[in-house]
């Protein structure tokens, strides 16, 4: 590396500038994560970012701009200017899960004038915290774990995993504690998300697209001019 | 070595395998230019944050500031529509008189602020999709007058959001256990008949027997529906689900549950929202679907 690499790049770990504390953010519960790898494997970024320039036309459109902290712990973080689709970085909460189902199913149905491809397959793919390999799901959150998301060693536990991703899904569901899930994961949303019995790769999508953006409470948030 | 003005030039002594280099000067012109650079780049870590120091970067003379700039830059363009938006988030909507000042700003307010969040389900048209509502048609589940509209936008439907607020009514699933697969078949024929459709199942007669017995409180008597249970009248052409048997049967079995979210509780995704802002906002859409014509 040289030494005009290291004076530019290495103080942007430190300097409070650029590392800006804000709370709320935590890292994403099994089920959003499961999600989010949905997300990335189907390739939305390719015409979805995930990122609210500062600028007045975008935050009159999406709301308040992207905090860098809000995107700390994304492996690999979805920010981006190609928006063949709008920005997705304060979706959540914005549509009901109905909504989503619909849209995801056939966008058409609900924006005719939309360019997106069908999802609906996502419907018919049960996703569980140990289906397709061995705690798939848990192996995620390790390796995110690995390059340094704060899951504590609770929340990685295998046997945890896999219940704060049920209880997540089904809350209803006999083995479910969604007061443990809210503990480990603060505002997290557990409900069945696709209305189908069967916990699907739809379910996981839309627990992750209903997150984005929400972790701060841009009432109680004082932005410092100086960041 | 030729005979020209190039062996003038000196060399710059490098030589190798009898190739030399001529050490020519660079045009003066930019020579310059490249000073000038210099020094603007000296100028410029001074006006605008640069410098990494202990804990922060110098905040530079000018005090640049992304986020000041977008806040200044929201601030300017509220500035220059606050008396509309004033007047507009205190108005009286029926009282506004089309093709004044007020009527012309809250109608292209309300157009963008549809398009950026109504759009999505009820289409940039307006015309809605299967599930949900067109809003250009005469038929209003929740009222159509301009303060209903503004109502449902500011505390919407069978949210959680504003729960106590919002427009609330639950259809029964009478699949669970309220009805017999008879007579759910007779009652979809006996619905499908107020508006003039055909059946090939059910019975008609003993349909209405069981409409009303069981439909009757909200859809009223005659199926003409009731607004203020949000019960769509059934005799119409209009059909929020659509009107074949297999759509009808699945509505009175499972009991639709549409939800619109409470915009005045929304308010995360308004820029700068304040009260006055807020209320703007809704009255502004509400006259602009109102202006439709659907409107009652």
């Amino acid at each position: 590396m040289t030494v005009g690499g290291i004076v530019e790049i290495a103080p942007l770990f430190y300097l409070e500038n650029t590392i800006e504390d804000v709370e709320g953010v935590r890292p994403y519960s099994p089920l959003e994560l499961a999600g989010r790898n949905i997300y990335i494997r189907e390739g939305c970024y390719v015409c979805h970012s995930q990122m609210i320039r500062p600028m007045r036309d975008e935050v009159e459109r999406y709301g308040h701009y992207s905090l860098a902290a809000e995107s700390k712990y994304d492996h690999p973080f979805q920010w981006g200017s190609k928006r063949t689709g709008p920005d997705l970085a304060r979706v959540g909460g914005r549509y009901s899960d109905e909504w989503h189902v619909d849209h995801m199913s056939d966008p058409q149905s609900v924006v005719p004038e939309s360019v997106m491809p069908k999802y609906s397959f996502l419907m018919n793919r049960p996703i569980s915290p140990d289906s397709s390999n061995s705690n798939h799901i848990a192996q995620v959150m390790a390796t995110n774990a690995f390059v340094g998301v704060p899951y504590t060693e609770e929340q990685l536990a295998a046997e945890t995993v896999a219940m704060d991703f049920m209880s997540q899904a089904n809350p209803d569901g006999d083995d479910s504690d969604v007061d443990a899930l809210l503990e480990r994961y603060p505002g997290a949303q557990a409900r069945n998300f696709d209305g189908q019995p069967e916990t699907t790769e739809m379910d996981a999508l839309i627990a992750y697209l209903q997150v984005l953006g929400t972790m701060v409470d841009f009432e109680t948030f004082e932005p410092v001019a100086s960041r | 070595m030729s005979k020209d003005d190039k062996s003038k030039v000196n060399t710059t002594g490098h030589e190798w395998d009898g190739i030399q280099e001529f050490n020519n000067p660079l045009p003066r012109w930019w020579v310059w230019i490249f000073y000038v650079t210099i020094i603007w780049g000296i100028g410029y870590t001074i006006a605008y944050p640069a410098w990494p120091l202990v804990s922060k970067a110098t905040p530079g003379l000018l005090g640049f500031s992304t986020r000041a700039n977008v806040a200044a830059d929201i601030e300017k363009f509220k500035g220059m529509n606050s008396a509309l938006e004033v007047e507009l988030a205190s108005a009286d909507l029926t009282t506004v008189e089309q093709g004044s000042d007020l009527y012309n700003y809250a109608s292209n307010y309300g157009a963008a602020t549809f398009a950026t969040y109504c759009s999505q389900c009820h289409g940039s048209g307006g015309a809605g999709a299967v599930g949900y509502p067109n809003l250009r048609d005469n038929d209003w589940l929740w009222g159509g007058s301009i303060d209903e509209i503004a109502y449902t936008v500011r505390h919407g439907i069978r949210n959680t959001e504003d729960e106590d607020n919002a427009h609330y009514a639950e259809m029964p699933a009478f699949g669970e256990d309220y009805l017999a697969e008879e007579e759910i078949d007779n009652v979809v024929a006996y619905v499908r008949s107020l508006s003039g459709l055909e059946n090939e199942v059910g019975d008609v007669t003993a349909g209405a027997t069981v409409f009303a017995d069981n439909c009757a409180a909200c859809h009223m008597e005659d199926g003409t529906g009731d607004i203020a249970q949000g019960a769509p009248n059934l005799t119409d052409a209009i059909w929020l689900y659509g009107s074949d048997t297999e759509t009808v049967k699945h509505s009175v079995e499972t009991g639709p549950f549409g939800v619109m979210p409470a915009w005045g509780k929304n308010t995360s995704f308004i820029a700068g929202a304040d009260e006055t802002a807020v209320n703007a906002k809704i009255n502004a859409v509400a006259l602009f679907v109102h202006q439709w014509g659907g409107g009652e």
